[in-house]
């Protein structure tokens, strides 16, 4: 039934030449959509790239030794130090150019985390780095959760959804906080380059990552990142799920290039948000009127993000 | 590439630092093992648009000599991803007996 | 030619990672260090440094971006004290199982609580197992010498472990003493210019800090293990050929009016400077008393430890930190573990002060001497006794 050995190594070759750095045989869930985004931005941005990692779902699917998935350089150090990490080597690699010595093209450094380690665990990291202003690019890959270690809340968890350790019952709904935003928390540090993405849309998302790669200072990225596993969805769907969160304003798709905003997609007609939640085991149990209360703060922020971009008034106009 | 396994190292075959000097060498692991259900391609509708190559996760699909873009079933997990996007229904997921 | 100078260990300290030419300093400030990162951010904005300068939010983040330089091929120095290093914690044991050879010099701290900002070795102790190679300067020239040495043993390729600088805080950090400090090209070859092994280079790439399961970790640990008790040879040959070199020796183990001592002390640190002179005084009206220096901490020198001694009926250590509900300090534990099963078996008794910045004189040390006689003549058993505290 499967293929031999040297039909894989085949498969390898094609995918080198196709630009691939992050090779297959990790041990994702089937249908991750993290894995697929994180292989998308990896692409892009090719072999002249040091990347370094926070502890977390990537990290481990891909890095059981003595074996590695990475075809690029790949540190991993800790779950809460990785912008600190990358600062190091952004910082090592520009004292070493001055007196002649590493490498001689130039490299792009990225940090890169799922949601625990950038919005919980690594925020203080990370501010300090984006505040130092390295030229660095720091993705966050967004699954909603603490995934890794058995789908714990993080406070990235979306309000409503259920966890283990935000779990819905008699006296709780699940989580019963709001997302913080991180976006506006990355440009709170006055740095040239943030955005949204999804691998559902590769080419804007590989427009997003080159823009990061070439603009001078921190860029940050956030990418939504479906998980099958901790959602509760079918393995085929993390490409509609992402779909479907920026066509309900869920995950709003932009960018914010030296302080100007604009919705690289632009819904003007939003989707309802059941057609979203429906999908997902995670949000079953809401009643009718916390996915009203959802619906509603979906569509506020929503035009809160349409102002600051410059498009003013309702669906309407 | 046949790296020893995890449990076949001794302490003195443990590189500097842990650190593994092989690119890529995971890729020997065959995750195709895992599937219940694998994609099953249709030549006659494909128009070879690349999507499910840009949405595979492993990626484990690659063109083939005539240009079809087909998984490779050492790797692929049958998440169905490629079936569900593909924009003319070329894939089909069909469970894998046994 | 050396230029004799007036200055704080911390300064000298500073003169050293400037003639090192490190790539990277990444450091956070904390008493009593901060002289030394603030010499070395003047140093970097005058340009008498080319290095670049992380102003890291937190000494977690100082010893990880250092980590990051040291990744790339970086020369990279950071320095800290305290409740600084205790942040630092899981970092170090990072640090080192990856064999990056990152300097660090710390002004040995108290640890809260309650909150103390003065020198003992309770930050010390609390990172013995980190698994850096670890050596103490007693005074603003040895924290001169040792400093520069640690980039040159750290970097070794035999050695490839990160260097963690020992000195009393406040003692020396901030004692303004007299020392040599090296003129530029006066050191020549003995610091050869960074060249690590396996840097992430998109040239060569690698992995670093995958995951071991059960299967493989205790390999790696055993690896790692193996590897640091093997450095202690590039140590001492690196301190011979500096002493040949500039004509100061450094050992792992320094001995002090030993060879017919019936009592000797052991200490680490620069209160060992007091010590000496206690040994001298009782000397002087007939006793017969010696000091040992530990100089290496990790690995500990064995060996050169038990030689130094083997003449004693009875060894003191003196330390300056507890482990609250140990059998005695650590470092007793540690000379008492050394001694344990060999032929010569002293009896070995432990005081425990210092802390929380608590001087000390020669005639403490004295009376250290005297309830040592006491309690061989009384054939006492004692645990550990603190010393110089009320009530």
């Amino acid at each position: 039934m499967n293929t031999t050995t040297a039909t894989y190594t085949a498969t390898l070759q094609k995918l080198r030449e196709a630009g691939e750095v992050f090779m297959p045989g990790h041990r994702a869930c089937i249908g991750c959509g993290e894995v697929l985004a994180m292989r998308q931005v990896f692409k892009t941005l090719g072999r002249d790239t040091i990347v370094a990692c926070a502890t977390g779902c990537m990290e481990i699917i891909s890095s059981p030794f003595p074996t590695t998935n990475w075809d690029i350089p790949w540190i991993h150090a800790l779950f809460e130090n990785t912008a600190a990490v990358a600062a190091g080597i952004e910082s090592g690699l520009g004292a070493m150019k001055r007196k002649g010595r590493g490498p001689a093209q130039e490299v792009t450094v990225v940090a890169m985390g799922g949601d625990g380690s950038t919005f919980d665990i690594g925020l203080q990291a990370l501010s300090g780095a984006l505040e130092r202003g390295h030229n660095f690019i720091y993705v966050c890959f967004d699954n909603e959760g603490y995934m890794n270690t058995g789908i714990q809340r993080s406070s990235a968890t979306p309000y409503g959804a259920t966890t283990t350790t935000s779990p819905h019952g008699k006296n709780s709904i699940g989580q019963t906080t709001q997302k913080k935003d991180m976006p506006l928390i990355a440009l709170a540090h006055h740095i040239p380059y943030v955005a949204t993405a999804t691998p559902a849309h590769p080419t804007d998302l590989a427009r997003k990552v080159r823009k990061a790669r070439d603009i001078k200072g921190p860029a940050f990225l956030h990418v939504f990142s479906p998980c099958p596993t901790g959602w509760g969805t079918d393995a085929d769907l993390a490409i509609e799920l992402c779909r479907l969160a920026v066509e309900t304003g869920v995950f709003p798709l932009g960018e914010c290039v030296y302080g100007k905003y604009e919705l690289t997609k632009y819904v003007k007609e939003l989707r309802p948000i059941r057609d979203y939640l429906r999908l997902q085991r995670r949000f079953r149990h809401l009643p009718d009127d916390i996915i009203d209360q959802i619906q509603d703060n979906v569509r506020e922020h929503y035009e809160v993000v349409k102002r600051k971009c410059g498009i003013i008034g309702s669906a309407a106009d | 590439m046949m790296a020893k396994k995890d449990f076949e190292l001794t302490w003195k075959e443990i590189p500097i630092g842990a650190i593994i000097h092989e690119p890529g060498n995971a890729a020997e692991y065959c995750t195709g093992d895992w599937r219940s259900q694998r994609p099953v391609l249709d030549r006659a509708k494909c128009v070879k648009c690349g999507i499910c190559f840009s949405f595979c996760p492993e990626p484990c699909i690659v063109k083939d000599g005539e240009g079809y873009y087909v998984a490779d079933l050492y790797y692929c997990k049958g998440c169905g991803i490629c079936a569900r996007e593909c924009p003319k229904d070329a894939i089909t997921m069909v469970q894998e007996e046994h | 030619m050396a230029r004799r100078v007036g200055a704080e260990g911390s300064f000298a300290v500073a003169e050293a990672v400037r003639l090192a030419d490190v790539d990277v300093v990444a450091a956070y400030p904390i008493t009593p260090q901060t002289h030394i990162v603030e010499r070395l951010s003047e140093m970097v904005a005058s340009g008498e440094l080319d290095a670049n300068y992380i102003y890291v939010e937190s000494e977690h983040s100082a010893i990880s971006a250092c980590l990051g330089a040291a990744a790339v091929g970086a020369r990279t120095f950071t320095s800290t004290a305290g409740q600084g290093l205790e942040l630092m914690h899981e970092v170090l044991y990072l640090t080192s199982s990856m064999r990056l050879p990152v300097v660090m010099a710390v002004a040995d701290r108290a640890l809260s609580g309650p909150l103390n900002v003065w020198g003992d070795h309770s930050d010390a102790m609390a990172v013995r197992d980190t698994g850096w190679i670890q050596y103490v300067a007693e005074n603003a020239q040895e924290a001169h010498d040792l400093t520069l040495c640690a980039f040159r043993i750290g970097e070794d390729p035999q050695v490839l472990f990160p260097v963690m600088v020992h000195m009393d805080g406040f003692h020396v950090s901030h004692v303004v003493e007299p020392y040599f400090m090296f003129e530029k090209g006066e050191l020549g070859d003995f610091l050869p210019p960074p060249k690590y092994p396996y840097p992430l280079d998109p040239n060569r790439p690698v992995t670093m800090g995958a995951f071991a399961p059960p299967a493989v970790y205790a390999e790696c640990r055993k690896a790692q293990d193996t590897a640091i008790k093997e450095t202690y040879g590039t140590i001492v040959k690196v301190w011979e050929e500096f002493g040949r070199r500039f004509g100061r020796q450094y050992k792992p183990v320094e001995t002090y009016k030993t060879e017919d001592a019936d009592t000797i002390l052991v200490a680490i640190g620069s209160f060992n400077q007091m010590a000496s002179v206690a040994v001298d005084n009782l000397r002087a009206g007939g006793r017969k008393v010696g000091l040992v220096r530990i100089r290496l901490w990790r690995p500990f020198p064995v060996q050169a430890f038990r030689e130094a001694v083997q003449a004693a009926k009875n060894v003191i250590v003196f330390e300056r930190s507890m482990t609250y509900g140990g059998t005695t300090g650590p470092v007793c534990t540690e000379v008492k573990s050394a001694l344990y099963g060999t032929l010569h078996q002293p009896r070995v008794m432990n005081f425990i002060g210092g802390l929380g910045g608590r001087d000390m004189s020669p005639r403490q040390f004295e009376a250290m001497f005297d309830r040592a006689r006491e309690i061989a003549e009384k054939n006492l058993e004692i645990g550990y006794e603190t010393i110089g505290v009320r009530g």
